[in-house]
């Protein structure tokens, strides 16, 4: 296999996903190459030089890459292919991959495979299907595989001692038919939700936004990132991009708190492959106690600040 | 400029439904199972709508691929306010959760854009059914259009379209010309219930059939389907009694 991997990152560093996806490509062998596109992203570029397995990261840097747009990526990225004649082009679920992907898959005409939980041949991919309820292993025809990895499935690689060399690439790329407007992201000083070693969760049951502030602060005493479930999203207790499940974020981390939440099968599919699942919940029969590791009955309005106080004093 | 909309439209597993797979692991057991528009696909359908009312499309045609039995989700969308719909028909036999591939359908949705004259296509993310997140952004790519997903807010504003994406962290607008393509997220709107006059009307707006097989595509699946299996099942662990105990055991396992 010759595999390029599209790297995601903002322009000063790598995403952790990219380690992850990284693992993907090496779980295919051959050689691998990473394409950091972007503006002013040298900083990224050299980062990636160090991802073990990396035998060379192509940096592509022009303005009209600096926020990644689908038009401009997935065109750099038909011009490497048709240079390059990879086998296999993948990137991580991530939003900027999700867009640009398919949309190169149409220009090489491919059938991309999405959200590949492992990689069982150089043509065959187990992948996620109804909301993690049906596992698919599929068997590409396609010359060459275009995918999207699921970061969570596979283990990230480390940084090596040696360094890929790193190649600059000539963009020429048309005038974009996407115009950037503005981001409004949301900037917090914790973990970041798709790779924190640890995620607490409020659901419904948190009645209100106010009340998320309990769970950001057992979040501050664990180390941990906070999601919610789709339902407290929907009622506008949370941002969206704290949505953990189907149409949100999958984790899995090493520790999942979850607090007044119920266990839909949305919000399962989110969180279920997570190593150890802690439920708070005063409902017994809530589904959430049926993935749980540790359930406690109990109302979380007093159980979350007994548990900040027992943390305190560990 | 006004604006022609079409509008995919799929039917799927109704997303109440409690997902078996086949013991002889072939696919997701659809036998007898409710099916309703892919509740991506409504929210796409309900900002077609709204565009309309608002008088600033004219017209708003809801497509459908797939079975005989696809009449029934366009009848949905005609009900909520679609003018038209054109019904890709395929055999009774085939499954769109598998046998039918975002490429193929992306294909057969760039031929009707042009049969349709569209300079909009509204699509919703993706399916509840193969989760793949792509039919927009493959048409986009064939079309050569540009491309807004996981849309949050839609403004159009003479030529121009500007959409807010949900992204990973957070939002992020763009904006492009038109024509374009549109795929929707769950916080773009609130689909309305069809109501009886509503659902009356729909059934004297028209269904066009178009055999797939006179478009000169090919629509054979580049994926073949080995397996489909269960998941791993987690086990239910154990309920402790007080908080004290839960962190005793998380500190024996270390996480905390």
């Amino acid at each position: 296999a010759s595999t390029l991997v599209l790297a995601d990152h903002d322009n000063k560093k790598l995403t952790a996903s990219t380690y992850n996806t990284v693992s993907a490509a090496v779980a295919l062998g051959g050689d691998i190459a990473v394409l950091v596109a972007g503006s002013d992203c040298k900083g990224v570029a050299e980062q990636a030089s160090s991802l073990k397995g990396v035998a060379k990261v192509l940096h592509a840097d022009d303005a009209v890459l600096k926020h990644q747009l689908s038009d401009s990526l997935s065109l750099l990225l038909q011009e490497l292919q048709k240079k390059n004649k990879y086998s296999h082009i993948m990137g991580s679920t991530s939003a900027t991959a999700k867009m640009a992907l398919p949309r190169l898959a149409a220009l090489l005409d491919v059938q991309p495979i999405s959200d590949v939980l492992a990689v069982k041949s150089n043509d065959t991919f187990a992948r996620s299907t109804y909301a993690g309820n049906a596992i698919a292993t599929v068997k590409s025809s396609d010359a060459v595989k275009v995918a999207t990895i699921r970061p969570t499935a596979f283990a990230a690689v480390e940084d090596s001692e040696k360094k890929a060399l790193i190649e600059s690439v000539a963009c020429k790329l048309p005038t974009p038919i996407l115009t950037w407007v503005k981001d409004e992201l949301s900037k917090s000083d914790r973990p970041e939700l798709a790779s924190a070693e640890i995620v607490v969760s409020g659901g419904r049951g948190m009645k209100s936004g106010e009340n998320f502030q309990m769970l950001y602060d057992l979040a501050g005493k664990l180390h941990a990132a906070v999601g919610a479930s789709r339902a407290a999203v929907d009622a506008g207790m949370a941002p969206n991009d704290m949505q953990v499940g189907q149409t949100g974020k999958v984790v899995a981390p090493k520790l999942y708190i979850a607090v007044g939440i119920s266990g839909a099968i949305q919000h399962l599919a989110g969180m279920k492959d997570s190593k150890t699942i802690v439920a708070i919940n005063k409902d017994p029969d809530a589904p959430i106690f049926q993935v749980a590791d540790y359930g406690i009955v109990a109302d979380l309005f007093t159980a979350v600040p007994e548990l900040i106080k027992a943390l305190e004093k560990k | 400029m006004s604006l022609r909309v079409l509008v995919g439209v799929k039917r799927v597993m109704d997303a109440y439904v409690k997902v078996r797979v086949k013991p002889d692991k072939t696919g997701v057991d659809l036998q007898n199972v409710k099916m309703s528009m892919n509740p991506f696909c409504e929210i796409a359908v309900e900002e077609a709508v709204r565009l309309r009312e608002k008088k600033l499309a004219s017209e708003v045609v809801a497509l459908s691929i797939g079975p005989a039995k696809c009449q029934e989700t366009l009848r949905t969308a005609l009900a909520m306010g679609a003018d038209r719909a054109i019904h890709v028909t395929t055999d009774d036999a085939t499954r769109t959760d598998m046998d039918l591939q975002p490429l193929a359908v992306a294909k057969i949705m760039q031929q009707i854009a042009k049969q349709t004259d569209a300079n909009l296509i509204l699509l919703g993310k993706q399916s509840i059914d193969d989760d793949s997140n792509q039919t927009g952004q493959l048409l986009a790519g064939f079309l050569g259009w540009p491309q807004g997903n996981f849309a949050s807010k839609i403004i159009v504003d003479d030529k121009k379209l500007t959409v807010t994406q949900e992204v990973d962290s957070g939002l992020n607008t763009i904006s492009m010309s038109l024509p374009a393509v549109v795929t929707t997220d769950l916080r773009l709107n609130e689909p309305r219930y069809a109501n009886l006059p509503s659902i009356m009307k729909a059934r004297k707006k028209t269904i066009e059939a178009i055999d797939v097989n006179s478009l000169g595509i090919d629509i054979s699946p580049r994926l073949a389907y080995l397996s489909v299996e269960e998941p791993a099942h987690r086990t239910a662990g154990i309920k402790v009694e007080s908080v004290g105990e839960l962190v005793e055991k998380l500190k024996t396992r270390g996480l905390v």
